[in-house]
C-alpha cells in the first residue's frame, strides 16, 4: 500500500540509469555544492546548470515533466524567503500597500531572491533525478564505499526496508481510528486535547509494535550467524569509463562555477 | 572474526543427513515467569520430517527457538548432529541448523532478496565467491532466481515465505526449523510452499496448525500441549485417532 | 491518501538547498559530524548488539510516526516531529543517531530538507531536540516525577521546547545566511511553531502515558525509577544544565515577543536600516558570529542572537557530553529476550 507512494524509483534503461551509483552520488552532491556556492545575479551559471540538469532528465527518459512536478516540494519555504525582496537595500522597484503599511521592493532584494528559488529550484531536481534512477539501496552501498559509518549505512537500511512495513502499520491504525470515528450533525467528535490524546496513544501503539518488531529481527539476525559486527561483501572497483564521465562531469561544474565568479 | 575453514559447502549437505535433533530434559520459562517447556524430550532421525503441532501457546516456536540456541540455557541439553548447544559451538550450531520465522517481515530484514539470502554465508566468514554461487544456489532451491535484486515490499507473501527459505539454505543447514510456513497463504501460494517442502532433502521440524499440509509432508507428529510434549507418533495414527484430536483442539479441516 | 502523506512531509523545519549560505551550511555540517561522531562512538561503545536493528526499526517508526495527524483547525493538522520523544525512550545518543537517519533519508528520498544543508536540518532537528528535549525531559522529570502527572508535564514541555528552539535555530540560520527579513521570519517561525510545539507535547506526553501504562519496561530504568520513587536526589549540575536551558529559551522568546509587533512597519517605514554592511547582490557566505554579531541586524538584536545561538550551542553539547559520559553503565536489561550470543 504505502510503497505505491513511498517508492521514489522509477524504472528504465537509459545509461543515467546504470552509472554507478557512486559516481552519480558524488556529481549530484557536486552539482548541488557548486549552485549553493554562486552569487547573486550569476545567471548565465544558473542557465548552464539548468541545462546539464534537464539533459541528465531527458537522457533518463524518466520525464522531465514529473521532476518539474515533485520539485515543488520546497515551494512553501518561499513565503519565508521572499521578505528579503523588501528588506534588502537597493533602487525600489514596485510597491505592495498592505493597508496601513506599504512595502517597497528593490532590485537587489529581487536579485537575491530570484538567484535564491534558482539555486533552490536546480538543486531539488539533481536530488530527484538521483533518486528516480538509482534504488536507493544503490545510494546506501555508494554512501558505504565512500566511507560512512558502518552502523549509520546499516541503520539506514533497516530503516529503508521497515518504512514500508511500518508506513503500512500506521495507515492501518489511522484507518481503524477513522472508522470509529464517527460524528453527530452539529457534535465535533471531541475536542483537540483528546484527538491529540487519541493520535499519542496511536504513535505508542505503533513505537510498541516497532520495539517488538525490533526484538523478533535481532533475534532472527542471531539465528544466521550475527555477532554484532555487520559484514557486506567489497565494493566492485570503478568501470573506467563510469569514472571518466564522473572526472569530466565534475571537471565541466567546476568550470561553469568558475565562470560565475571570475566572468 | 574466526572463518570455519572445516564448514561444509553445499554439496555437503547429504553427508550431514546422518544426524539429528535430540532434547533432554529441555525446560524454559521467559523472564517474565510465563513457563512455556516443561521436560520436553525428543529425538529426531536424520532426514526425518516432523510436523509440531497444538494449540498456540503450547510452545511450539519456544522450543525451535532452541534448536539453535537463541533461547535456553545452553548446557548442553539440546543438541544437533551430536553437537551440544552450548556457549562454545553456538556458532557451529547457526550453521546447523536454518531458523525460519513465521512473519517474512521479520526473516528479510535486508533492502534486498541478495543482501539477506547473503546474510548468514558472509556472517559465517565464508569468501566472496563462495557466498555468490551459495545465494544463487539457495534461490534456485526456492525457485525465487532472477529476484536477486527485488526489494521485500515488492513481492507477494508467497514469494517472501520462499526468500525466507532460502535466506538459511543459503547456509547449508542440516535441520530446518519452519514456523507456521503456510499461515496466510492463498491455496497456489500454498501449494508451491508444500511442493518445496516435499523436495528438500534436510530434516525438517516444522509448527503449523495446517494438518492437511501434515499429512502430505511429515510422515511423523508431534503434539505440544502447555509446553509438554502430549503425543508423538505416525501422523496417519495420530488423525485417525479422533478422541486425541478432540482432546488438543486439532480439526482436520 | 497521497495528500495525507505530502501534508505530513510538508514541514516548515525542512531547509530546501539554496536557502543557506554556504558557511552557514558548512558551519552546521561540522557542528553536526561532531555530535553524530560521538553519538556513533557512544552507541558503539554501549555495544549491545540489538541496538542496531532496534535504531533502524525506531527511525523507520519515527518517519511512520510523522503520517499519524489529528485535525487541529482550519484545515491544518498537527503531527509528531518525534526528536523529544526518541531522545526520552531511546537515550540521547541513540536518539541523535535515529534523527539523522530520519533527517537524511527525507532529504536522500523524499527532497524533504536539501542535501547541502542538511548538516543544518539534522543539528536542528536531530541534535539539538533531541539533546534539549532530553534535558529538559529529565530535569523537569526529576523536580516534579513523583507527581502523578509528571511524566506527562515533562514529556509536553520537553518536546514543546525541542520544537521552538528547532524553529528558533531554523530562523537564525536564515537569517545569519541573509535569505530572510530578521524580524518577520523569527516572529513567524516561532509564532507557527508555538502551536506545532503544542501538538508535539500533547502527542508526546499522551505516548509516553500510554507506554507506560501498557510496557513500562520499554521505557528507560532512568524514568521509571523517578516515577516510582527509586531515583537519586537531584544532582546539583543537572538542575544547573536543566536550568540554564530554560533559560536559554526564555531569552530566545524575549526578542521574538518585543520585535515581533513592530517588525513590519519598520520594514515599509525605514527600509535600508538593515543589512548596511553589505553591497546590493553581494554573495552572502559573510562570517557566521563574526564579532558576536548576526550579519544583517541591527546592534542590539544581534549581539542578543549571537549570544543565543551560542548558548544554545553550548547547552546542548554540553549537555550530549554529560550525559553521553555518564550513561556508560545504565545499560538497559529489561527485555523479554534472553541474550545469547
Amino acid at each position: 500500500m504505502a510503497q505505491q507512494i513511498l517508492e521514489r524509483y522509477i524504472d528504465g534503461a537509459s545509461s543515467i540509469h546504470a552509472l554507478d551509483a557512486r559516481v552519480k552520488l558524488v556529481l549530484a552532491v557536486t552539482t548541488i555544492v557548486c549552485a549553493s556556492l554562486l552569487p547573486a545575479g550569476s545567471w548565465l551559471a544558473l542557465l548552464a546548470l539548468t541545462a546539464l540538469v534537464w539533459a541528465t532528465i531527458i537522457a533518463s527518459s524518466v520525464g522531465l515533466l514529473l521532476i518539474l512536478r515533485r520539485a515543488l516540494v520546497a515551494l512553501p519555504f518561499l513565503a519565508v524567503v521572499v521578505t528579503i525582496v523588501f528588506s534588502v537595500p537597493g533602487q525600489p522597484v514596485f510597491t505592495v500597500p498592505l493597508g496601513f503599511v506599504t512595502l517597497t521592493a528593490t532590485d537587489a532584494g529581487l536579485l537575491r531572491f530570484f538567484t535564491i528559488v534558482w539555486k533552490s529550484w536546480v538543486s531539488v531536481q539533481v536530488a530527484l533525478i538521483l533518486t528516480a534512477t538509482t534504488h536507493f539501496f544503490d545510494i546506501l552501498r555508494a554512501l558505504g564505499a565512500l566511507h560512512l559509518p558502518k552502523i549509520m549505512v546499516a541503520l539506514l537500511s533497516f530503516m529503508y526496508r521497515y518504512l514500508f512495513v511500518l508506513a503500512d502499520e500506521a495507515q492501518q491504525l489511522l484507518r481503524a481510528r477513522d472508522c470509529r470515528s464517527a460524528a453527530l450533525d452539529g457534535r465535533g467528535g471531541g475536542s483537540v486535547w483528546w484527538r491529540a490524546k487519541v493520535t499519542g496513544q496511536l504513535v505508542g501503539t505503533l513505537f510498541l509494535r516497532a520495539f517488538e518488531r525490533s526484538e523478533r529481527i535481532y533475534v532472527a539476525m542471531l539465528a544466521r550467524g550475527y555477532t554484532g559486527e555487520l559484514r557486506s561483501l567489497n565494493a566492485r572497483p570503478l568501470h573506467p569509463s563510469d569514472l571518466r564521465f564522473g572526472l569530466g562531469g565534475a571537471l565541466v561544474l567546476v568550470l561553469i562555477t568558475l565562470q560565475a565568479f571570475l566572468g | 572474526m574466526t572463518i570455519m575453514a572445516a564448514e561444509p559447502t553445499t554439496e555437503h549437505v547429504y553427508e550431514r543427513q546422518a544426524i539429528s535433533v535430540h532434547l533432554r530434559d529441555t525446560s524454559f520459562a521467559y523472564p517474565d515467569g510465563r513457563e512455556a517447556l516443561h521436560g520436553i524430550n525428543l529425538t529426531i532421525g536424520a532426514g526425518e520430517k516432523v510436523a509440531l503441532v497444538g494449540p498456540n501457546g503450547a510452545g511450539k516456536s519456544t522450543l525451535l527457538l532452541h534448536l539453535n540456541g537463541v533461547l535456553g540455557a545452553l548446557d548442553g541439553h539440546v543438541s544437533i548432529a551430536g553437537t551440544p548447544v552450548t556457549r562454545a559451538t553456538l556458532r557451529q550450531i547457526r550453521a546447523l541448523v536454518g531458523l525460519v520465522f513465521q512473519d517474512p517481515d521479520d526473516q528479510l530484514f535486508s533492502p534486498t532478496v541478495f543482501d539477506d539470502v547473503a546474510f548468514g554465508p558472509l556472517h559465517m566468514g565464508l569468501p566472496e565467491a563462495e557466498v555468490r554461487q551459495r545465494v544463487a544456489h539457495a534461490l534456485a532451491q526456492v525457485g525465487m532466481s532472477g529476484y536477486e535484486s527485488r526489494m521485500p515490499h515488492h513481492m507477494s507473501l508467497g514469494q517472501r515465505k520462499r526468500v525466507a527459505v532460502a535466506t538459511v539454505l543459503s547456509m547449508a543447514p542440516a535441520v530446518l526449523a519452519l514456523d507456521e510456513p503456510s499461515a496466510g497463504l492463498d491455496p497456489r501460494a500454498r501449494r508451491g510452499l508444500i511442493e518445496l517442502l516435499q523436495t528438500l532433502p534436510q530434516t525438517l521440524l516444522v509448527s503449523t496448525h495446517d494438518l492437511r499440509m501434515v499429512v502430505e509432508v511429515f510422515p511423523r507428529t508431534i503434539i505440544l500441549a502447555e509446553g509438554r510434549v502430549a503425543h508423538d507418533g505416525p501422523t496417519d495414527q495420530i488423525l485417525a485417532n479422533a478422541a486425541l484430536l478432540a482432546e488438543h483442539g486439532l480439526e482436520l479441516v | 491518501m497521497l495528500d495525507l502523506l505530502e501534508r505530513a512531509l510538508v514541514l516548515a523545519l525542512h531547509i530546501p538547498d539554496g536557502f543557506l549560505s554556504a558557511s552557514v551550511s558548512a558551519l552546521f555540517w561540522v557542528l553536526t559530524l561532531v555530535c553524530v561522531t560521538f553519538a556513533v562512538r557512544r552507541t558503539n561503545k554501549v555495544l549491545d548488539d540489538r541496538q542496531v536493528p532496534l535504531m533502524g526499526v525506531m527511525a523507520a517508526c519515527i518517519f511512520a510516526a510523522q503520517m499519524l495527524n489529528f485535525p487541529v483547525a482550519g484545515g491544518t493538522s498537527g503531527h509528531v516531529l518525534g526528536g523529544a520523544l526518541a531522545a526520552i525512550v531511546l537515550g540521547p545518543a541513540a536518539g541523535i543517531l535515529v534523527m539523522t537517519c530520519v533527517v537524511a533519508l527525507q532529504a536522500l528520498l523524499f527532497q524533504d530538507g536539501g542535501i547541502v544543508v542538511m548538516g543544518a536540518n539534522i543539528f536542528n532537528m536531530g541534535v539539538l531536540t533531541t539533546l534539549l528535549g532530553g534535558a529538559v525531559f529529565a530535569g523537569l522529570l526529576r523536580l516534579i516525577g513523583r507527581q502523578s502527572k509528571g511524566l506527562v508535564i515533562a514529556g509536553f514541555a520537553a518536546a514543546w521546547v525541542s520544537v521552538m528552539a528547532a524553529a528558533a535555530l531554523t530562523a537564525l540560520q536564515l537569517i545569519a545566511s541573509g535569505t530572510a527579513q530578521p524580524q518577520v521570519v523569527l516572529g513567524a517561525m516561532l509564532g507557527v511553531h508555538s502551536l506545532i510545539g503544542v501538538g508535539e507535547g500533547l502527542i508526546t506526553a499522551a505516548a509516553l502515558s500510554f507506554l507506560l501504562a501498557t510496557r513500562p519496561d520499554v521505557l528507560p530504568a532512568a524514568v521509571t525509577d523517578v516515577l516510582s520513587g527509586n531515583a537519586r536526589p537531584v544532582a546539583k549540575g543537572q538542575v544547573l544544565i536543566g536550568g540554564l536551558a530554560i533559560a536559554a529559551l526564555l531569552l530566545l522568546l524575549a526578542p521574538f515577543a518585543s520585535a515581533a509587533p513592530d517588525g513590519l512597519e519598520r520594514v515599509a517605514l525605514d527600509l535600508g536600516f538593515i543589512d548596511g554592511g553589505r553591497g546590493p547582490g553581494a554573495a552572502s557566505p559573510a562570517g557566521v558570529l563574526s564579532d558576536y554579531t548576526v550579519p544583517g541586524l541591527a546592534g542590539g538584536i544581534s549581539t542578543i542572537l549571537a549570544g543565543l545561538v551560542g548558548v544554545l550551542i553550548v547547552v546542548a553539547l554540553g549537555y550530549g557530553l554529560a550525559i553521553l559520559l555518564r550513561r556508560r553503565s545504565a545499560a538497559r536489561s529489561n527485555r523479554s529476550v534472553p541474550s545469547s550470543r
